[in-house]
């Protein structure tokens, strides 16, 4: 399962890493937007297989944060 | 009295800052970055510079191209706003050296204010109500836990030098806490330049109250009335009222009372409001913080008060008397503001873009501060806010009514946009009781 980004925003915390188990509803990745605080969470139950982004990256509407198997 | 005054600031606050300061008969100056150029304050405004790029950092929190700005335009005084460098002492220190006036209160005051922790001790000692907390910033992680113990779970973990309803974080447990100490520090060093944090006991149900204060130029401080801040998303204020249905005229004293004490112990002088936590189920009152600024809700007091706040504001920067009697406040209605934001009614994720419809809405009790109109972009670079739809009614049931036709009537097609959630919130029947507290957006989306 494929977590996009759902407006240009910046990425101000990482809360997961690369090969973390993760269940529904777990932050993934914080995202400041507009003077806002915008936390990513797991859709579903799996483990981070792959993490797009790092802390201070600027994701545009679209991007991949991260990739849930 | 100084003849021009430059507003160091963007949007509806500076077009709103403009207004006043041309009814004044003084000439106002505008700042815009590549981004703003054609929003309505730039062409409002008497003359207009170009100080930079989008990124705030460049633009409106650069104190040298904000300076040089006032110098090629001859500006006398300096108004801040709020956001950018309004709460900036160094930024009021290097505007004092320029000679020029700055609107707002001393850079001392600012300083003694903006770090919440000696903040809290400062107003402690003039006798205010401060809720039980840190009086110093947390050193280590044991040092927190002690802390937390002593104080009593849940705590509230915040920014010491955060703003803006950012940087908190509550931890209803001791496992909570380690967590929330290390990702509050983090993004308080990153946004605030500052990882400092202190720890308050956190009431699940409380109201937000906060008190509009002015120090005049003769050194008494008024207050000029209550506001009720409890419509929050994501600990960030979208809808405000006065007077708050919560405060009883002898809870409203003894806030005052507090209020007023809290500014001077500070030697305040020009407007400030003092935040305070009502304790919804046992109706103790305590300090929060100050914010050594105009606020962003001020029209509401302005509506019930018929004062001009931003009047008051230049008035006592210039030394001179304001235009009421400090004595007799006037007081009469209420009054409802909305903020409306570039955001999805429904989850509140921003959605700037370009605004293809804007219709406000008009009437009797009707104000419509905004900083956009067709055809301007809302970029994402600087914060959401549109518009602010601020009604008044002769009392709470027709401050209401009047604020759901104009909600109705309001039209704005571009970016996301959260009337659709005010049209809510209008008839929600905790809302409409009155009788509601900062958990209200949550139980209405939960």
């Amino acid at each position: 399962m494929e977590v996009r980004a759902e407006m240009v925003a910046n990425v101000w915390k990482v809360v997961v890493a690369q090969g973390d188990s993760v269940t529904d509803g777990d932050t993934l990745v914080i995202l400041e937007s507009m003077k806002m605080e915008i936390p990513v969470l797991a859709e579903g139950d799996g483990t981070v297989s792959t993490l797009h982004v790092s802390e201070g990256d600027v994701v545009q509407e679209g991007d991949v944060i991260a990739v849930i198997e | 009295m100084f003849e021009t005054v430059l507003v160091a600031n963007r949007g509806e606050i500076a077009r709103r800052i403009i207004r006043t300061v041309q009814r004044m008969g003084l000439k106002a100056v505008a700042v815009h970055s590549e981004a703003d150029v054609k929003l309505p304050y730039v062409r409002e405004a008497d003359e207009s510079v170009a100080i930079g790029p989008a990124a705030p950092a460049q633009s409106y929190r650069d104190v040298e191209v904000l300076l040089e700005a006032a110098r090629q335009t001859g500006a006398e005084a300096v108004h801040p706003g709020y956001g950018f460098l309004a709460e900036d002492a160094e930024f009021a220190r290097r505007v004092q050296k320029a000679g020029l006036v700055w609107v707002g209160p001393s850079p001392e005051a600012i300083e003694a204010m903006g770090d919440k922790i000696r903040a809290r001790n400062l107003v402690a000692e003039a006798g205010v109500p401060v809720s039980r907390g840190t009086t110093r910033p947390v050193g280590d992680v044991e040092e927190a836990v002690r802390s937390a113990h002593d104080i009593g779970y849940p705590v509230m973990v915040k920014a010491s030098a955060g703003g803006g309803g950012m940087g908190m974080a509550v931890a209803e447990d001791e496992a909570a806490l380690r967590v929330e100490l290390e990702r509050v520090r983090g993004f308080a060093q990153r946004m605030f330049g500052d990882p400092s944090v202190l720890l308050e006991r956190f009431f699940p149900r409380v109201r937000h109250v906060e008190v509009q204060v002015l120090g005049l130029a003769d050194g008494r401080v008024v207050a000029l009335g209550e506001r009720d801040c409890s419509v929050q998303r994501r600990n960030q204020k979208v809808a405000e009222e006065t007077p708050s249905p919560a405060v009883t005229p002898e809870l409203r004293e003894q806030l005052f009372a507090a209020a007023v004490r809290a500014a001077e112990a500070v030697g305040y002088r020009n407007a400030g409001t003092v935040e305070c936590l009502l304790d919804a189920d046992s109706g103790e009152v305590v300090f929060l913080e100050m914010n050594t600024r105009l606020q962003v809700e001020h029209p509401i007091t302005e509506m019930v008060t018929g004062i001009d706040l931003v009047e008051q504001q230049l008035l006592v920067a210039a030394g001179r008397p304001v235009t009421f009697d400090p004595d007799a406040v006037p007081t009469s209605g209420h009054a409802i503001e909305l903020r409306v934001n570039a955001e999805d009614p429904v989850r509140f994720l921003p959605g700037p873009g370009l605004i293809t419809a804007w219709e406000e809405p008009r009437g009797p009790g009707i104000r419509v501060d905004s900083g956009y109109t067709v055809g301007n972009t809302v970029t994402p670079h600087y914060d959401s806010l549109m518009a602010k739809l601020v009604v008044h009614g002769a009392d709470r049931a027709e401050a209401l009514d009047r604020a759901r036709a104009a909600v109705a009537a309001f039209r704005v097609e571009g970016p996301k946009c959260n009337l659709p959630f005010f049209a809510e919130l209008l008839v929600h029947p905790e809302f409409v009781s009155g009788d509601y507290d900062t958990g209200i957006v949550a139980r209405m989306r939960g």
